[in-house]
């Protein structure tokens, strides 16, 4: 049975998916966002091993709660890096009618094997996408992540295709991304694609600025203030529409 | 059977029979399942007499707590002529009756203890009256006198260091609610009637201490019904007869409460289960053309108002215990009936409404007999008045209903009481966590050092032993309830002989039911340290004297409040084996021992007299309020704590389990709707799993900061928080309070 690397257990989430849902956050990223508020993700074998199962027992625990609309959703970190320990856990969380949501930077994303095929089967235990963009333009994507941006936005061009429900999610970070230009550029984007349900913008905040100074790392957005309430107004006005 | 032509258009037998509002309610009521679109805001006449008030209650806190203080006149039904909010708005009042000449004017009530009625003027600077001292003093012996008197060594020297406390004998016991529904159903005259023939009734040859006793009580009874009268008539109203439409049977209703807050000062003085019982009349009237939905939200408001005024004289020692000039006002809303109807009526709208119309307030303690099957739009109106003001609690019809039927009150903060039918001893608490340090100290008080139990053997060892610790927890246990028991057995004999609630059970049937209320504290303290003592490896830290004073704990435990079995296991393992030995204990008056696990603000006093604990809490450090986990314990969020406290039955704790949350907004959704609805999903699961009580606040850290920094800023003047079983303003705590209530989990998502 594979394992997969758990960085925490919340059981509490009402902000990541419909309904009240229990959230699982996956060790691992390759992206270095500058505004990531959980760095301590990063490193996948930083996490606490558990089975499938393991997950499961636990988050049925909260079922009383969850009604027709919650579940669980799986978040990081980037969950994608570790398709085969979610592959199995979506696959039984469906087996016992749980509502599954991936939160994921689609990072990970390739049309080449072996990761198409297990993300193809992947999907159809997936009843919700969390898609983050982080910027929609690649040299600033670079800039804020260290990836770049082609291979997300070729995801989320399959999960059109396919017709997966998708809600697209974009940290609004000043001097970065607030900029009417991109936001008009990514609405372009979202605009193409017919099967997202939600769009949803996160204004940066500076919660998770201690833990890089715990892990002994500078942190590169210093100095950055939280949107204003009028940018974000904007940013939703635009992106939202 | 009676008739009256004040019942016209009213249906059902029963209840003209005898005395039986819940057969009234029963028949008379509609079920309301709309939503809240039908809903009047705040008349002129509301909005002036709010705004008069909001004015005097600054002034009251200009004044350091008290506006005006009674030092001459012996409180009582008849002490005083009218009083009005404004002498030059009286006309606009619809509903009438101060506790005394005057608004937020505090009474003199010495037949609890004249020490402590003369302490509370001067504390406030109010000179009491020689007279009255004289004659509390040399002529009429009260209620703290007589327990005092009587108390053993022993009793006195446990309340002393702490480990039972916050004992009703330095205060009224409180916690009765008279069925004030009787005074506009029925009338006075009936009751009387009614009264004189249980007089009779229970009249027998060979009659003895308890039958005398019985009779003095009915007597007394009689007396202040026709006491009633004469207070009401004051205003310009005969409560002889029934009340003939919505706007008499609110007046007649708040007569009887009005009664009850006149005469006595208990720590809780409960308004009932009122809601559904006025929707009657008002549907009645509203079917009549007799008054408009305007008129029907205008008289809520009144009565509410009313509610906000109640006041009373404390001593410094109660405002630590009981912080924020609270008198649990408590009034209920919803639930369901025995047959299944939902109980939510249009009146239960307007109450919460209230908290719109006049902004949000601590009392009265607005509460939601809760139930997952309540009107899903009722629900969501509950829940964003929650979001909004933070203002309201919830207890769980489902688990309360099969035990107290569906006319229950809440008699406190979360107690229940079958309306009119039952009573209930209140008994403060044992504090369990400081029984645990006498269990490894043989007795002896980690704080004053003196022996209080008699002298068991300590333990010696290094690191404690889990079967060592329990064997010794169990013996100590067994003298706490025995002790703590037969204190409030003296207590609540006194209170009755010298402090006796006449009004009040002038409204409650003369064949009482009694519950004998216990308290737990320390609760989550308790299971942690022995989960530690379990899990992982504890040391002893000893004093000189060979006493232990502190904990290291090395290792990981398993903390209550993460829903984790093994330490949740210990919770309801500890609750069994406390109620049990309370069981084995004989009770006054024949009472029904209960148990609750509930600290109102008093945690935090606890906890200074506490010493530190094998769970990592240090000494002097604020307990957890209630059956809320310890601070910083829950790791897994607000569901896995919900879980752990879901878990302790109900039954093991009859006076109830009370749990407080705070979650901060942007955790509970984007928007408001998405907030009400996730809140609405967190009562669902929590009370599906047969939970007991929930208190809400929705806000963040940041807001609390600011307001403890600028108590003067508008936006705090009204500003309510749920604490531990009840509401207060913010800015009414002491700062100690205040960043206590700051420092508990604030349950926000990263």
């Amino acid at each position: 049975m594979t394992k997969g690397y758990i960085h925490s257990l919340e059981s509490f989430g009402s902000v990541d998916g419909p309904g009240v849902r229990y959230l699982i956050f996956l060790t691992g990223c390759t992206m270095r966002c500058q505004f990531c508020h959980n760095p301590d993700t990063w490193n996948m074998h930083s996490g606490t091993p558990y089975t499938a199962d393991e997950l499961i027992t636990k988050a049925l625990r909260y079922r009383s709660y969850w009604k027709s609309e919650g579940g669980i959703t799986v978040s990081g970190g980037e969950p994608l890096l570790q398709i085969d320990f979610l592959l199995e856990l979506f696959k039984k969380a469906k087996e016992k009618g749980i509502h599954t949501t991936l939160d994921t930077s689609g990072n990970p994303f390739t049309k080449e094997e072996p990761f198409f095929d297990k993300f193809q089967e992947l999907m159809k235990y997936t009843d919700l996408i969390l898609l983050d963009i982080k910027h929609i333009d690649d040299e600033q994507h670079k800039i804020l992540t260290g990836q770049t941006n082609a291979n997300i936005l070729e995801l989320a061009r399959y999960l059109n295709e396919i017709q997966k429900p998708v809600w697209i999610r974009h940290v609004l970070v000043p001097e970065r991304s607030d900029k009417d230009e991109y936001l008009e550029k990514l609405h372009e984007f979202i605009s193409t694609l017919d099967n997202v349900e939600k769009v949803e913008v996160l204004p940066y905040h500076t919660l998770g600025v201690y833990k890089w100074k715990e892990l002994g790392m500078e942190y590169p957005l210093e100095g950055i203030e939280p949107p204003t309430k009028e940018r974000v107004g904007n940013a939703k006005r635009i992106l939202e529409r | 059977m009676a008739h009256f032509e004040q019942w016209a258009g009213f249906t059902g037998r029963n209840w003209k029979e005898s005395v039986d509002v819940r057969d009234f309610i029963q028949c008379n009521y509609t079920p309301y399942e709309g939503d809240e679109s039908f809903l009047e805001g705040p008349t002129e006449a509301t909005s002036k007499l709010w705004g008069k008030l909001q004015e005097l209650q600054k002034e009251e806190r200009a004044k350091g707590g008290v506006l005006d203080m009674e030092t001459e006149v012996v409180s009582g039904l008849t002490a005083y002529g009218p009083g009005y909010i404004d002498e030059d708005m009286k006309d606009l009042e619809k509903v009438v009756g101060l506790q005394t000449d005057k608004p937020l004017k505090r009474a003199f009530m010495p037949y609890g203890g004249i020490t402590m009625a003369e302490k509370a003027c001067t504390t406030y600077g109010y000179q009491p009256s020689e007279k009255l001292h004289e004659i509390f003093t040399k002529y009429h012996k009260t209620h703290n006198q007589g327990v005092f008197d009587i108390y053993t060594p022993e009793m006195k020297k446990a309340r002393h260091n702490k480990i039972i406390t916050g004992l009703p004998d330095t205060y009224g016991r409180g916690r009765i609610v008279g069925d004030y529904r009787r005074v506009a159903l029925y009338g006075i005259d009936f009751l009387i009637e009614k009264k004189h023939y249980d007089f009779d009734r229970y009249a027998r040859h060979g009659m003895k201490g308890t039958d005398f006793r019985l009779r003095e009580e009915v007597a007394d009874q009689i007396r202040a019904l026709e006491q009633m009268k004469e207070m009401a008539a004051v205003y310009g109203y005969d409560i002889s007869q029934p009340a003939k439409d919505a706007k008499e049977a609110a007046q007649w209703l708040y007569f009887g409460y009005l009664a009850a807050i006149k005469t006595q000062n208990g720590a809780a003085m409960s308004v009932g289960r009122v809601s559904t019982f006025l929707d009657v009349y008002i549907e009645r009237d509203l079917k009549n053309g007799t008054i408009t939905e305007s008129e029907a939200q205008e008289l809520i408001d009144h009565m509410v108002m009313k509610f906000r005024m109640v006041k009373f004289a404390r001593i410094p020692s109660y405002n630590e215990l009981f912080s924020g000039d609270p008198v649990w006002a408590t009034l209920e809303v919803a639930g369901l009936g025995m047959d299944g109807r939902s109980m939510v009526t249009k009146n239960d709208y307007r109450f919460l409404h209230t908290l719109e119309n006049m902004g949000p307030s601590p009392e009265p303690n607005l509460t939601v007999l809760y139930s997952p099957k309540l009107p899903a739009n009722f629900k969501k109106y509950a829940s964003f008045i929650s979001v909004t003001t933070s203002s309201i609690q919830y207890e769980n019809d489902d688990v309360m209903r099969p035990v107290w039927g569906d006319d229950y009150s809440i008699c406190c903060c979360v107690s229940a009481t079958e309306t009119g039918k039952e009573i209930q001893f209140f008994g403060a608490r044992a504090n369990l966590a400081k029984c645990l340090l006498y269990a490894i100290n043989g007795g002896v008080d980690e704080k004053t050092k003196q022996q209080v139990s008699p002298a068991y053997k300590p333990i010696t060892s290094e690191y404690l032993d889990y079967d060592e610790v329990m064997e010794r927890y169990d013996a100590m246990m067994d003298w706490l309830s025995k002790l703590y028991v037969d204190t409030l057995n003296m207590i609540h004999y006194m209170h009755d002989k010298y402090n006796y609630e006449a009004a009040e059970m002038a409204l409650i049937d003369t064949n009482v039911r009694r519950t004998f209320a216990t308290g737990i504290a320390g609760f989550s303290h308790v299971v942690d340290s022995l989960s530690a003592i379990k899990y992982a490896k504890v040391k002893v830290i000893r004093d000189e004297n060979g006493l232990a004073v502190d904990f290291e704990t090395e290792g990981e435990f398993p903390r209550y409040g993460n829903d984790d079995d093994r330490a949740d296991d210990i919770a309801i393992k500890l609750l069994k084996t406390f109620m049990h030995k309370l069981r084995k204990c004989h009770t006054y008056r024949n009472s029904e021992p209960t148990t609750s696990i509930l600290t109102i603000t008093s945690n935090v006093v606890y906890g200074k007299a506490t010493g530190s604990l094998p769970d990592g809490r240090k000494a002097g450090e604020p307990l957890s309020p209630g059956a809320n986990p310890s601070y910083g314990a829950e790791k897994n969020g607000l569901l896995a704590s919900l879980n752990s406290v879901a878990k302790l039955p109900y039954e093991l704790a009859l006076d109830g389990i009370s749990n407080t949350q705070t979650i901060s907004p942007g955790a509970l959704g984007h928007s408001d709707e998405e907030r009400v609805d996730n809140l609405v999903n967190v009562m669902d699961g929590y009370f599906a799993q047969g939970a007991h009580h929930l208190n809400v606040n929705v806000f963040g850290t940041e807001k609390l900061i600011d307001a403890m920094e600028h108590p003067e800023k508008p936006e705090y003047a009204n500003f309510t928080i749920r604490v531990s079983g009840y509401a207060v303003k913010f800015i009414d705590l002491t700062r100690e309070q205040q960043l206590d209530v700051i420092a508990r989990t604030c349950h926000a998502e990263m």
